[in-house]
């Protein structure tokens, strides 16, 4: 049966609250369905005291999600919008991410942080940002962006299971999107990305609603015949190098493609890394897609204009190849 | 509660010396250079730390601020292991990984100092909240100074204690400054105890140099709690006999302000009291010694520890080696 992106975490949600009395929802609105609906129907199930409605104070609750954590609660808090993380972060950042090193490992933070990120429909300049780089410079923390309702499923289960502080980032334009699930599938680990289309010709390294558009544009390239690969990084902290290694030492080629501002992203920490550690691998410099220096703009035009998707993914490609490089195959 | 005898107040008095010798230990050694960072003293201010913690047992929980050796020391951590993280050495609480500003012992329920003003008010309302969730009996107690009320994360800690009556004690320790800034400078609101009312928290300002008052009013408060009718917040009025860290000249006061202080000393004045009370003199004296000279044999057994050793340091960021490895 297939299910879309909301209904699949709500059913992941729905699971580990039944399996492990521990977890608890907190977080703005989330006993009232949440503001996308993922928790709806959950606080009538699994009970009001589990599935808690917060005030809107993020600093408050994220420090109150991560002292239960410290106590014997497995929280997964919803920061409505990932722009709102940033009130969350001197906790994120000073608190959670350190407690277990600081602690001289006395101290464990199982906790899982859902919110959602990137542009879509108009929701402007401070809801529509990704700002996943932030936390992947923050030892402690483990950030996990799904690509789809399927994986979804599996690396928020995971994540949950985990007992370290994830931060759980989902796609609002991925909410809609649509799969089955494979009965019995056994959960992924976290930290390892997937190869989601072989191809000899070019990496194409993507992660969140990106992996989408790399396959399209993965698609499409296939017509002028290049072939594409396309790795799904999953988890951006930590960064799975020994997949992207593997996968490099085939193609030669690296295209990273996220729809976060190019400056200072995740794509320019897998450039340094991929740049470095497999120097000897690479026929060309390691090219990045991602969004231009500009503030998420209103109108559907100007975020159209803004947005880095397949389009830019096989063009880029297209450059990295070159046509001594088609000539060369 | 009985009223404490005279022995329990020699016992206390026994526990306020320790930590002014430990944190005068604290001082010297940060001085020579031996102690690396920047500790914060809470001399002046013992009897804070010992008159609530005197109502603690081991599986309440604690939390605390940069100034927190007090704190600390009072719910009953190990002198040589407190020291010896001050130190940074592999025997302290955390193996040397947090220091003077991120002391936690878990086992004796002291769940962590933080560096960040009010940044512990939110994670002692978490610790409640799990207390109250799994229907476990213990409260949760935080220590703060009146520089945190300045901090957003104060107010909307207090409002959702308030909302979800969470089994939490706040305990503001008003000296009077947030670091080098007095009160009148930093804000209007004389007493912290004002911001509880309107949140609808029992509240109540209290001389917090006066070891018989704290120990009363915060018996009363943890009684409150125990009933499951938190939380509270008790603000103790005291005075940092040392400036804000060791090393701080201390520009911003008078000397006759750190003179009178002096004259408020929390350990001077239950002295006096326990002689009113027909203890010998002699008696405390030998009681301050015996402190002295514990303090001394656990400062000389930590910095007789080993250090940590550095091929260490990348261990214990996460649980799972395949992470820690990952993590580039």
């Amino acid at each position: 049966m297939e299910q879309t992106f909301i209904e699949i975490l709500r059913r992941a949600l729905d699971e580990e609250l039944a399996r492990d009395p521990s977890v608890h929802l907190l977080g703005e609105d989330v006993a009232a369905g949440g503001a996308f609906g993922v928790t709806k129907g959950l606080a009538q199930k699994h009970g009001a005291a589990r599935v808690r409605n917060t005030p809107i104070s993020e600093a408050a609750i994220t420090g109150l999600a991560t002292g239960a954590a410290l106590c014997g609660l497995k929280p997964v808090l919803e920061i409505m919008f990932i722009d709102f993380a940033t009130l969350s972060m001197d906790c994120l950042v000073n608190q959670t991410a350190k407690y277990r090193y600081m602690s001289g490992g006395q101290l464990a933070v199982p906790l899982v942080v859902r919110t959602q990120a990137g542009a879509a429909g108009g929701a402007a300049a401070q809801h529509s940002q990704s700002l996943e780089a932030w936390f992947i410079h923050v030892p402690g923390l483990v950030v996990v962006a799904p690509s789809s309702p399927a994986e979804a499923y599996g690396l928020l289960k995971a994540a949950i299971r985990l007992g370290e502080p994830v931060l759980f980032i989902e796609h609002k334009r991925l909410y809609t999107m649509k799969e089955s699930l494979v009965d019995g599938a056994a959960l992924p680990n976290i930290g390892k990305a997937r190869v989601v289309r072989a191809g000899k010709d070019v990496t194409v390294i993507a992660y969140s609603a990106m992996v989408k558009d790399a396959l399209a544009a993965a698609g499409k390239l296939s017509q002028s015949g290049i072939s594409a690969e396309v790795i799904d990084l999953r988890t951006l902290l930590p960064l799975d190098m020994a997949t992207i290694a593997e996968s490099v030492a085939r193609t030669h080629r690296v295209l990273i493609a996220h729809e976060a501002v190019r400056n200072g992203g995740v794509g320019a920490e897998l450039a340094a890394r991929i740049g470095s550690e497999l120097f000897d691998e690479l026929d060309a410099p390691v090219v990045r897609v991602g969004c231009p220096f500009a503030p998420v703009p209103f109108a559907p035009e100007l975020e159209q204009a803004l947005l880095p998707g397949s389009r830019e993914i096989v063009r880029a490609v297209q450059q990295l190849i070159g046509p001594r490089g088609r000539a060369q195959e | 509660m009985a009223a404490p005898t005279l022995d329990d107040w020699k016992r206390m008095y026994h526990a306020l010396s320790r930590i002014r010798l430990f944190e005068g230990q604290v001082q010297r050694l940060a001085g020579s250079g031996e102690i690396p960072g920047f500790p914060h003293l809470s001399t002046g201010q013992e009897a804070v730390a010992v008159g609530v913690c005197a109502h603690l047992a081991k599986e309440d929980l604690l939390f605390t601020s940069h100034r927190g050796h007090g704190h600390v020391l009072a719910k009953g951590s190990d002198l040589e292991a407190t020291f010896a993280e001050i130190l940074g050495r592999e025997s302290g609480l955390c193996r040397g990984r947090g220091g003077s500003m991120h002391l936690v012992d878990a086992a004796n329920g002291v769940l962590g100092a933080t560096g960040v003003v009010a940044g512990n008010l939110a994670l002692a309302a978490g610790a409640a909240w799990a207390a109250q969730a799994q229907g476990r009996p213990n409260i949760t107690v935080v220590f703060f100074g009146d520089g945190a009320t300045g901090a957003g994360a104060f107010h909307e800690t207090l409002n959702l204690a308030a909302l979800w009556k969470l089994p939490v004690l706040f305990v503001c320790e008003n000296n009077g400054y947030a670091e080098f800034t007095s009160r009148e400078e930093h804000s209007n609101v004389n007493h912290v105890s004002t911001f509880a009312v309107p949140y609808g928290i029992a509240t109540q300002t209290i001389d917090g140099n006066d070891l018989p008052t704290v120990h009363a009013a915060a018996g009363e408060a943890v009684a409150i709690l125990r009933n499951g009718a938190g939380p509270y917040l008790l603000e103790c009025m005291t005075f940092r006999m040392a400036g804000h860290y060791v090393g701080d000249s201390q520009q911003y006061r008078s000397k006759e302000e750190l003179a009178a202080i002096k004259e408020k000393c929390p350990i001077e004045r239950l002295k006096r009291l326990l002689v009113e009370r027909g203890v010998e003199v002699a008696e405390l004296d030998a009681i301050g010694e015996r402190a002295r000279l514990e303090v001394q044999h656990a400062v000389e057994r930590a910095r007789a520890a080993p250090r940590p050793d550095p091929k260490s340091v990348l261990e214990g960021v996460y649980r799972s080696p395949s992470l820690n490895g990952m993590a580039g």
